[in-house]
């Protein structure tokens, strides 16, 4: 308890002083967790109404997701549209992000902007815009339009996340694979990408979720065969609670954890 | 003057050089431009097409005119405005807390504000469905405890909504702010206090005024964000609380109408930009009076 | 031109930011085999010229010869050139052993080749059998070491160096100058290196051109650069200097009432600088008198400066002009006394006027 009276600040404030700060900022934080992972013991409720905690246990609502051929095709197509996006959109933006990087060019900056552009332009435009255009070239619910579609949102996240590794590194080493002899292609790939490589594997992790993730442009563009697994679980979600969105959900957190857990394992392993 | 040597050949080999790294932009720039740049300027171009397919500004008119669209936007703007209003009262306590404790334990804490924001959004707005409907989880534990008699209607109306956004939105503005917490120099805290400023006032006078770009930062994403929001209003709104995405969505949906829809959203986004421009400029500005203060 | 070295040649290069010249029409010839020396201060334009030479600097023109290929619009890589960074930017996710064979590798050497000629070239810089270890394991001068190690194992004619040595202690510093210069010997091949550092310079280099405001300010050997510095900057950036206007007129110098004699004759009529280095000047004793080769001038003691291995005496001509003595650290002097200074009059260099701004 002398914890308490122990100063914290600068300032001399104690411990217990502001006691009510530590309240404050733990009670958010748990407010910002818990809601999501109580949806994970709901999942196992054998009830209609999601108990908890659950009065009888089940896996009643998994089975129910297996065993659906709907929500399974859902699941592949957005499994495939994720991977696709991700193998399509990280190249793109990795190109485009040393591109910038290196140009001293006085466009940069406007490109740069430009290919910032989805992530600024409200996703319910890009939507509607997306789906009038396919409706158009008859790309509606087809799997290269969601993967185009996806791969357009997913470039500035890579951009961003390739763009910082790149502010960081030493582009001098690049310049002395250049004087030893290597093309500035050889060079960026035996020197600079081995080096930003956790970075690049970042980036695409996180175009695959925001394929994976993707609501608003996959309920205009995707459809039959090719719906995705968000436009299936929104739909469901209007109509009434269907309680097999828990365990899906339950699954998805968990994906979704592992992903995140191994990007920032893999760059730790980097640092040490 | 003569010209130097070499310097037509040189002059060339730089221009080249310039067009191949732009040409490394180029496939990125060609997937935006085909799918964002020009659906998105179709769109302006359709809004300003009567539905008899001539050109008029009476989908514009009508946005002016009719009271339905003022709902609309005040709907929109009390959501946005509320949520921005709940996130800093939540958040910078949070944002404070985070940024006096060691760096560690602070790296730490940060899970708890990114995994939410890496989590399918889907899935956040389920949650919250699920533990607010009548006979969800707090509803149950609100009358067990005694704390009220009838299930609170928690779903389907502008609570509901309010608790949703500010649960996807708060991340966004702890982000900045912590960061701009963190880079203040606590030595001026110090100063202060050897000036003989109280704790209250040195961190009014000094503190608060340092981590107001990283708050305002913060304040603006959010409010930008919330303008557009679609997917949690939508579910946790039940109908019932119709911002302009939804007004949009429904038009295309329900009604076809995509003079209406593309003109709505046209407005949506030139709001947007604007608030995106102000806030590029508060940025710069607080750049300028020295805000951050040293590492 | 011996097998292991190339001359270089530069005409006219010149590069522009803006109204700025980093480099303004630069001519330079390096003889194959030397070891010359861009000596300046920061902004001098001295590593822009290294860069360019490299092919990194993209010069708004000039010509730049390698033997008799003209090289200014050939690419980095194709240049066949060593060089050492200041920051040695070696590749930390390889070993030193990949490091250092890595231009082997990118010129198609087999395996066993690049093994052997690496472990070679670690022998040399003297770290033979480090070949394994991580880059992360190593110090500051071992990391300059493998550094020059893999800027030399491809046997290029050419090597370029930006300041190695400015992120060593002195002793290191030291002890490397030494080692550098060694193996430049024994290699043969024509070396450019970048400092500004005085010391260094004329420590190690055959010849050294100083730069400032991206022009040639003088090119000489190190000696010639000391005693015969041709202009102020010159006599100022390289050793302690110590300057007296003087009116020249009838080809006479004139200080004052006395006229001094000079290492060179005088070829201009008009106010110029003479320049003396502090520790050429004596203190004449009691009595003493220096012979006709010397100029002797009178001066009054202003301040002594103890310095540890040496002590400077700052004094003032009649005129009021200061000038500083290196001396002894035995006796003191009180200030204000009488004091008469003997200079030999090759120590005594005038310098061109200088040029209207």
């Amino acid at each position: 308890m002398s914890w308490l009276r122990s100063p914290a600040t600068e300032t001399q404030i104690t411990h217990g002083g502001r006691l009510w700060l530590y309240v404050v900022a733990i009670m958010v934080m748990v407010l910002l967790v818990l809601p999501t992972l109580l949806v994970i013991p709901m999942s196992f409720s054998a009830s209609q109404y999601l108990e908890f905690p659950p009065r009888q246990w089940s896996l009643r609502w998994y089975e129910s997701y297996f065993n659906s051929a709907s929500w399974m095709q859902a699941t592949a197509t957005s499994l495939k549209a994720g991977l696709m996006t991700a193998v399509f959109s990280t190249p793109l933006a990795t190109m485009a992000a040393y591109g910038l990087h290196v140009s001293r060019s006085s466009h940069a900056k406007w490109l740069t902007m430009l290919l910032l552009a989805p992530m600024v332009v409200p996703v319910i435009l890009i939507g509607i815009g997306v789906f009038y255009s396919y409706v158009k070239l008859k790309l509606v619910n087809s799997m290269l339009g969601l993967v185009l579609a996806h791969s357009m949102l997913a470039v500035p996240v890579v951009m961003l996340v390739v763009g910082s590794a790149l502010r960081t590194y030493d582009m001098d080493q690049e310049r002395v694979a250049r004087s030893l002899g290597a093309s500035p292609l050889r060079a960026f790939l035996l020197v600079t990408l081995p080096q930003i490589k956790f970075s690049v594997v970042t980036g695409a992790v996180l175009a695959f979720l925001t394929s994976f993730d993707e609501i608003i442009v996959s309920l205009f563009v995707s459809g039959g065969p090719n719906s995705t697994l968000t436009r299936n679980m929104f739909n469901a979600l209007r109509d009434q609670v269907d309680p097999t969105i828990a365990a899906i959900s339950t699954l998805i957190i968990a994906v979704t954890s592992l992903l995140l857990v191994f990007t920032q394992f893999a760059g730790r392993k980097k640092e040490s | 003057m003569t010209e130097l040597p070499n310097a037509r050949t040189l002059r060339r080999s730089a221009l080249f050089e310039r067009w191949s790294l732009l040409g490394l932009v180029a496939p990125a720039l060609l997937l935006i431009t085909v799918t964002m740049l020009l659906p998105v300027g179709w769109l302006f171009y359709l809004s300003l097409l009567s539905d008899a397919g001539e050109f008029s500004l009476e989908h514009y008119q009508r946005m002016w005119e009719h009271p339905s669209y003022a709902r609309t936007f005040w709907t929109t703007f009390q959501v946005s405005f509320l949520t921005t209003a709940i996130c800093i009262v939540l958040g910078y306590p949070l944002s404070y807390f985070l940024s006096e404790i060691p760096k560690r334990a602070a790296n730490l804490c940060m899970i708890a504000v990114l995994l939410p924001l890496w989590t399918s959004l889907l899935v956040r707005t389920y949650a919250w469905l699920v533990l607010l409907q009548r006979r969800g989880l707090v509803n149950n534990w609100g009358i067990e405890l005694g704390l009220w008699e009838e299930p609170l209607a928690l779903v389907h109306n502008l609570a509901g909504t309010l608790i949703g956004t500010v649960h996807v939105m708060l991340p966004f503005l702890v982000l900045p702010l912590y960061s701009a917490m963190r880079a203040i120099d606590r030595n001026y805290l110090r100063a202060a206090a050897n000036l003989g400023a109280s704790p209250l006032r040195s961190f009014w006078l000094v503190f608060f005024p340092l981590a107001m770009p990283g708050l305002v930062t913060g304040a603006l994403i959010v409010f930008i964000l919330c303008l557009g929001f679609y997917v949690t209003p939508a579910v946790l709104g039940g109908g019932k609380v119709i911002m302009v995405s939804s007004r949009i969505a429904n038009d295309i949906e329900i009604f076809f109408n995509w003079g209406a829809a593309s003109a709505l959203g046209v407005v949506l986004l030139v709001l947007t930009v604007l608030l995106v421009l102000a806030a590029g400029r508060l940025v710069r500005m607080d750049g300028v009076l020295g805000g951050g203060g040293s590492k | 031109m011996s097998n292991a070295s190339l001359p270089i040649s530069i005409a006219q290069v010149t590069k522009r930011y803006g109204p700025m010249y980093a480099l303004d029409h630069v001519d330079l010839e390096i003889r194959s085999g030397e070891f010359l020396t861009l000596l300046g201060p920061s902004g001098s334009g001295k590593t822009t010229l290294l860069t360019v030479l490299a092919g990194f600097t993209r010069p708004d023109g000039g010509s730049l010869k390698f033997g008799d290929a003209e090289m200014i619009t050939v690419p980095p890589h194709k240049r066949n050139v060593g060089m050492v960074f200041q920051n040695y930017a070696l590749f930390p996710h390889m070993s030193v052993a990949d490091n250092v064979g890595f231009p082997l590798k990118l010129r198609g050497v087999g395996t066993a080749e690049i093994a052997q000629r690496a472990e070679r070239a670690l022998d040399m810089v003297r770290l033979g059998g480090y070949g394994k270890r991580g880059i992360d394991q190593l110090s500051g001068g071992q990391r300059q070491r493998v550094a020059l190690a893999r800027a030399m194992v491809f046997e290029p004619r050419i090597m370029l160096m930006d300041e190695p040595l400015s992120a060593l202690d002195k002793q290191l510093r030291e002890h490397m100058q030494i080692e550098l210069r060694q193996l430049h010997d024994k290699l043969g091949m024509t070396t450019v290196y970048v400092t500004h550092d005085q010391r260094e310079a004329l420590t190690m280099s055959d010849r050294i051109a100083v730069i400032n405001s991206g022009r040639i300010m003088q090119l000489d050997t190190p000696r010639a650069l000391y005693e015969r510095p041709k202009n102020r900057f010159v006599a100022e950036f390289i050793g302690e200097s110590t300057f007296l206007p003087v009116l020249v007129s009838g080809g006479r110098v004139h200080l004052g009432d006395q006229v001094l004699q000079t290492a060179e004759p005088a070829k201009t009529d008009g106010p110029q600088l003479v320049m003396l280095r502090p520790e050429r000047l004596r203190l004449l004793g009691e009595g003493e008198v220096a012979d006709d080769a010397f100029n002797t001038l009178d001066a009054t003691l202003v301040a002594t400066v103890y310095q540890g291995d040496s002590s400077l005496f700052q004094a003032a001509l009649p005129d009021g002009t200061l000038l500083s003595v290196r001396g002894g650290t035995a006796g003191a002097i009180a200030p204000g006394a009488k004091l008469r200074i003997a200079v030999h009059c090759k120590d005594t260099v005038l310098l061109a006027p200088e040029a209207p701004a």
